[in-house]
């Protein structure tokens, strides 16, 4: 037999895994930055809330710029230049944190609206009771305000998933990154992008449905 | 007892109580009626320290409110207050709106607090609601809530804000019964409204406001039969 040199190979039952592994690093990276990036989102939308002049000459301009500048503008300047002030980062460290920066400054606004649509005599009614303003907070801000602004905070947490795949631009192979790997290869860009696609789809997807659960539940 | 002295209040320019000299003796029930921006409300507001005053002095039990030493959230817990808007938490259900307070701010257990909601729900008539939410609930009957919520922190007074006044007139008489079934009780009760029937009725005494002055208080029988104020007697000349 000759030997012959095949830069192509199709698409194998071990690209599939592959690709499941990959959609697996997505899914950590976002459950990752959605949750500290609403952590720290939802102290930023407190500040905004209560700081006022305070918040509007610190915090606000700050995650104006990380909610204006496109992600992938964010990421390439992060990794390529933290270094020089002494962190170096791998990509996956990179992206979480670019991502959690992202996620906190959408989460920020989602958080004060929340806050915003507890009626001010409800707060005063809980606290008539003899709540402190912490509790008041934990017990009924969070939440009533919490419910009325958890279809928008789905919507960002589902966002920052699907922008995930631009982390890609840092090498780490994510889902995005694997299918380009795996086109490379196989030269079947259609086969692997819809698995790709459907992929991100059972991702989304039962987030979207237990988050509907959730508000009729709550609708009761 | 409640002490108010010389005290004033202002809304940046605006003036709203203009020297309050008041004192509610335990066990009294005290009506405050008078027009729509008379500071009616806003004197409840400075009582239990929800708004800060700029002079003056008031005093609940000897224990100056708006000192910067008192424990207000201690102090408030005497202090039970109703709203216009009722307020109720619509993520809990009536049981939960009235066990809540006990448990967080009293630190009773579970159990003992929830034996409080259901002995306060029962009294103010919602003992067959206690797993329903508020929406599931009518105005009067989410008032009747607001009012066992207060009361389950076993307040000594209760201060009502126009307890009647958003109301759907078909349950205003709902939520009058139980403030009346409170006074019968002893209860020492602060009650701004608009409910001339229940000023006359239920206080001892009537107080009438008049752009931040009170004007004139006596028992009901003098503020409804011979008013010394020409303010007082147009103001009930125009409700009736």
């Amino acid at each position: 037999m000759e030997p012959t040199l095949t830069f192509f190979s199709g698409f194998g039952i071990n690209d599939f895994w592959f690709l499941g592994e990959a959609a697996m690093r997505t899914m950590w990276i976002s459950i990752l930055s959605i949750t500290l990036g609403t952590l720290f989102g939802v102290l930023f939308g407190w500040i905004l809330y209560e700081g006022k002049l305070t918040a509007a000459l610190t915090v606000a301009p700050v995650l104006d710029v990380f909610r204006s500048v496109p992600l992938i503008i964010q990421l390439v300047l992060f990794y390529n230049f933290a270094p020089i002030v002494g962190l170096n980062l791998d990509a996956f460290a990179s992206g979480v944190a670019i991502l959690t920066i992202y996620a906190a400054a959408l989460v920020a606004n989602v958080a004060r609206g929340g806050i915003e649509a507890v009626d001010r005599s409800m707060r005063r009614a809980s606290r008539s009771l003899g709540m402190t303003y912490w509790q008041d907070l934990r017990y009924v801000v969070l939440p009533i305000g919490g419910r009325a602004v958890f279809p928008a905070w789905v919507g960002v947490a589902l966002g920052v998933m699907k922008d995930s795949a631009l982390v890609s631009v840092l090498g780490y192979v994510e889902l995005l990154k694997a299918s380009q790997i795996l086109i490379t290869r196989t030269q079947e860009p259609f086969l692997i992008l819809s698995i790709a696609g459907a992929f991100y789809f059972a991702l989304s997807f039962p987030i979207s449905r237990y988050a509907a659960s959730l508000e009729k539940r709550w609708a009761q | 007892m409640i002490e108010i002295r010389d005290l004033h209040k202002y809304f940046g320019a605006l003036h709203v109580l203009k020297g309050i000299d008041l004192d509610v003796q335990k066990g009294e029930v005290l009506s405050i009626i008078g027009a729509s921006g008379s500071g009616k409300s806003t004197l409840l507001y400075c009582i239990n320290g929800l708004e800060p005053i700029q002079q003056g002095k008031v005093a609940v039990d000897e224990t100056n409110v708006h000192a910067k030493s008192t424990d207000i959230n201690k102090l408030r817990q005497k202090l039970g207050m109703v709203f216009q808007q009722w307020n109720s938490f619509p993520h809990l259900t009536a049981l939960e709106n009235v066990a809540l307070a006990p448990r967080i701010v009293k630190g009773k257990p579970r159990a003992e607090a929830r034996d409080i909601a259901v002995k306060q729900l029962t009294h103010v008539g919602l003992g067959d609601k206690l797993d329903v939410y508020p929406s599931a609930l009518s105005g009067g009957q989410q008032q009747r809530l607001a009012i066992a919520r207060a009361l389950a922190m076993e307040p000594e007074y209760m201060l009502f804000d126009e307890a009647t006044s958003a109301l759907d007139p078909e349950l205003v008489g709902e939520v009058l019964d139980t403030m009346r079934l409170l006074a019968e009780e002893g209860m020492t009760m602060i009650c701004v409204t608009h409910e001339m029937g229940f000023a006359r009725d239920v206080s001892d005494r009537v107080a009438f406001f008049h752009q931040g002055v009170m004007e004139e208080i006596g028992p009901p029988e003098q503020i409804f039969g011979q008013a010394k104020s020409e303010h007082t007697r147009k103001f009930l000349a125009n409700v009736r």
